[in-house]
């Protein structure tokens, strides 16, 4: 009588085989982990001599070797919390509209065009931002924007093209196809059940949809709206290109400045102010880079947990 | 060691299970050659699991292990060391669903089980996909496009091509897991009658839910049942006079 | 007064239209840009501009020949690496999905998908130009190359996943290997694969921030994978940021010429699913 036994399928060319895909799926942890060495270790420098006082100092000088990135990360942010709130509302209106409203014929359509939105460079975004978005904005709207909320310190004078709201303004536009399709992905997932059983009930349309199926598929959207926001905040050449590159903070969004991607854009090629130089723009790399990685973690987990949901029912 | 030569294939008390879920328990079961043997009962009794521990399928499903022994033509396929591969060239199996290899002519798809065989020159093996294809009754059909992609078949004709290639390495036993569940009555019909010619040169072992085919196809027929085997006997023995209670409440229809 | 079903009916009419006028706005800029490069870009396309190197200064005509060999041959040097052993790693993660490698292996492609490339582009800086002392094309192709890499991956890996068990049992039913087996799921999973290749090629064709300090760009027409190299992205960055109008001029052309290949790519990666039968 035989016992219980794991029984194992392969002959010699099946270890080999195995072996090689296993060194090629390797190389993806792989190049995490020499991410973060690597950055850590260019970074040193600059970590010794500023310590985490970088992040919050302000005045980059090359010359004189003082480096604080604050004005960096706090355009950054500012950039993206700014695209994620003109994007969202776009986003979350065009999802909902393709998946429960528009008719048949035009949804895939209109999607593969915001697939084409996607596909479009970065580069061809700040080319059209500075030749056409800016001149336009800058006749247009700006000038109204002033005259009538320049009270407020946002929107004071003097109007710049290149500034804080029109790099966040291209970044919106940047960001909502990405947005879109995985919302709608998300939307998609949810059970049909649950639209049928809201309308069985006497919901409206609209009812149906914001009280029983986005809810269904919050924790997606909200894991989408996180993933855009990774997004924002990685995208480098159309805000180095329509940002201003000043390494300062000004209170009105019409004022030019920096982000950590733009920074390094610029200055990486020709750090004049040698390996400290280098080492500060490699410490903004790596603060560039632990972020997108926690925010884009978070975000995984958030559309995998709906997933398995999803799934389940 | 040889066990009796009378038996195709013999089980002794064999256990299948997925991690803790036993699909297949103690069944010891023995199966002549060159006959046509079915294996029925209700959805999720076990037939199919037992099936595939005959050509050691079931390994492949991660969790999946055996107890007992499976003695093929006398030897113990399960004992250590003892690798599947070549025992699935001599037990062949076809499937539900017709599995064509997409990409590659029909020619090219009789012939994939023939990669292994050493010292085939191309005119032998040109010969041997004619012969498994007439065996599979798909010749006459096929024979003026033996290139074409296989995949432009009709259901039916898949199916006989899928059989064409589980021949063409000429094994002993062949298992056939609800071969016409996805074919129409003609397609069926056609199988059934290739099964009753294919005994001649294989053991054939077929899985089915559908009675009345056992009936028309088997010599002997096994009614499983919550992964025991139940009964065990010549066909018609089984459908007219069964001994067991459950097995008769079965083919009478009672339940599955 | 309405009664409050017809007010909620209302409501609903209102919000669907609201909604709608958000894709009208959302699909405005793809409009509008598209437009712009045609309208723009088109007036100084012509021959030469595909096979001239750049003018001197102040001096109009040029082409951008040198960046558009540059992009192939950086691009092209990048996915003779990345493609295969991306396939092969999605092969891994499809083939022994329960390992832990094959799990860890997948939520960190997701990851690395979301990484800004500027960054991967200073870890082929510290690796390749560091080293060497020198820019170079092939630390530009290295660059590249680490950004397909988990795009052709989990590319591969969901494909793999959709070819059905069947097909998997009939090869091994034939007393096939491991290793043919796989080769059999490969083969019928193939032009997908070909599609998701052909989408990442298109995307990191149109990556200018890690060539900024690799490949660095060049004016002139090369071969030499070891010196600095031009791209179409580097050559319409520079160009768009540059004082002449000539520049300018070239930056949309350059933009359109570049929107055409990554849009061609696309087109081709669609075909190669249809061609299925």
């Amino acid at each position: 009588m035989n016992p219980r036994r794991r029984l194992s399928g392969g002959g010699r060319g099946d270890t080999v085989f195995k072996a090689l895909l296993f060194l090629a799926a390797s190389t993806i942890p792989a190049l995490l982990i020499a991410l973060v060495i690597e950055l850590t270790r260019g970074a040193r420098q600059a970590i010794d001599r500023f310590g985490a006082g970088f992040i919050f100092g302000s005045g980059w000088d090359p010359v004189a070797g003082t480096f604080g990135a604050w004005p960096a990360v706090f355009g950054t942010l500012l950039t993206s919390a700014l695209a994620l709130l003109l994007a969202v509302p776009l986003a979350l209106g065009v999802a909902i509209y393709l998946t429960e409203f528009a008719p048949m014929r035009i949804r895939r359509p209109v999607a593969t065009m915001i697939e084409l939105l996607a596909a479009i460079p970065s580069v061809v975004y700040g080319l059209w931002g500075i030749f056409v978005m800016i001149p336009f904005l800058r006749t247009w709207v700006y000038p109204v924007l002033e005259a009538r909320l320049g009270f407020l310190p946002f929107f004071a004078g003097p109007v710049y093209g290149p500034s804080v709201l029109s790099a966040s303004l291209i970044l919106t536009v940047m960001i909502i196809p990405f947005i879109m399709s995985v919302s709608r992905e998300v939307l998609l997932a949810v059970p049909p059940g649950q639209r049928e059983a809201a309308l069985a009930l006497g919901a409206t349309r609209w009812e149906a949809v914001s009280t029983v199926i986005v809810p269904y598929a919050k924790s997606g959207i909200l894991g989408a709206v996180i993933l855009g926001l990774g997004r924002a905040l990685g995208e480098t050449m159309a805000v180095t290109m329509l940002i201003g590159n000043r390494h300062e903070i000004a209170a009105s969004l019409f004022a030019p400045g920096y982000s950590m991607a733009a920074v390094i854009a610029n200055e990486f090629a020709d750090a004049a102010g040698g390996p400290l130089h280098e080492s500060a723009l490699i410490y903004l790399a790596l603060i560039l880079f632990g972020v997108t990685v926690i925010v884009n973690g978070a975000a995984r987990l958030m559309i995998w947990r709906v997933a398995r949901r999803g799934g389940a029912t | 060691m040889a066990t009796s030569p009378v038996s195709a294939i013999r089980t002794e008390r064999l256990t299948a299970a997925y991690g803790d879920l036993r699909a297949v328990y103690e069944v010891s079961l023995e199966l002549a050659p060159n006959r046509v043997h079915a294996l029925i009962g209700p959805s999720g009794c076990g037939k199919s699991t037992f099936l595939r521990t005959l050509n050691r399928l079931h390994e492949e499903t991660p969790g999946a292990w055996v107890e007992g022994r499976v003695l093929i033509l006398g030897e113990d396929v399960y004992a250590p060391g003892v690798s599947p591969m070549p025992l699935r060239r001599r037990v062949g199996m076809v499937f539900q669903k017709p599995t064509p290899f997409p990409f590659m002519s029909i020619a090219q798809n009789v012939a994939a089980g023939l990669v292994a065989e050493k010292g085939l020159s191309k005119a032998d093996v040109a010969d041997r996909v004619e012969e498994s294809l007439r065996r599979a009754a798909l010749w006459d059909e096929v024979k003026d496009r033996l290139d074409a992609d296989a995949r432009g078949l009709s259901g039916g004709q898949q199916q006989r091509l899928c059989i064409a290639r589980t021949i063409a390495p000429r094994p002993t036993i062949v298992l056939l897991d609800e071969p016409t569940a996805s074919l129409d009555p003609q397609g069926t019909q056609r199988i059934e009658e290739l099964v009753f010619e294919l005994k001649r040169e294989f053991t054939i072992i077929i899985v089915t839910h559908n009675m009345q085919q056992a009936a028309r196809v088997a010599d002997t027929t096994s009614f499983f049942y919550m992964g025991a085997m139940v009964e065990h006997g010549e066909t018609s023995q089984i459908f007219t006079a069964p001994v067991d209670s459950r097995t008769k409440d079965y083919v009478t229809g009672r339940f599955g | 007064m309405m009664d409050p079903r017809a007010r909620r009916r209302a409501k609903s009419r209102v919000m669907v239209a609201l909604m709608g006028v958000t894709v009208v706005v959302a699909m405005l800029p793809l409009i509008l840009i598209l437009a712009s490069l045609v309208l723009r870009g088109a007036q100084s396309l012509s021959p030469e501009f595909f096979v001239n190197r750049p003018a001197p200064v102040g001096e109009l005509g040029g082409g951008v020949a040198h960046a558009i060999l540059g992009t192939l041959m950086i691009v092209g040097t990048a996915a003779l690496v990345a493609v295969p052993v991306g396939i092969a790693a999605g092969l891994y993660a499809s083939e022994y999905r329960g390992t832990r490698m094959a799990q860890l292996t997948r939520f960190v492609a997701d990851v690395l998908n979301g990484t800004p490339s500027i960054v991967v582009g200073i870890l082929a800086w510290t690796w390749v130009v560091a080293v060497q002392g020198h820019f170079s094309a092939a630390a530009g192709s290295f660059a590249l190359g680490l950004l397909m890499l988990p795009m052709v991956m989990r590319t591969t890996e969901e494909l793999i996943k959709l070819v059905p068990n069947e097909l998997r049992e009939s090869a091994l039913a034939l007393g096939y290997p491991r290793w043919r087996t796989t080769f059999v799921v490969l083969r019928t999973a193939l032009p997908g694969i070909v599609t998701g290749t052909l989408l990442a090629v298109a995307r990191v064709s149109g990556e200018t921030a890690p060539l900024l300090f690799t490949a660095l760009g060049s004016e002139y027409f090369s071969f030499d994978l070891d010196r600095p190299m031009a791209a179409l992205p580097l050559v319409v960055f520079k160009y768009a940021t540059g004082p002449y109008p000539e520049w300018h001029q070239l930056a949309w052309t350059a933009s359109l010429v570049l929107i055409l290949v990554v849009f061609l790519l696309g087109v081709a990666a669609r075909l190669a699913t249809r061609q299925r039968l």
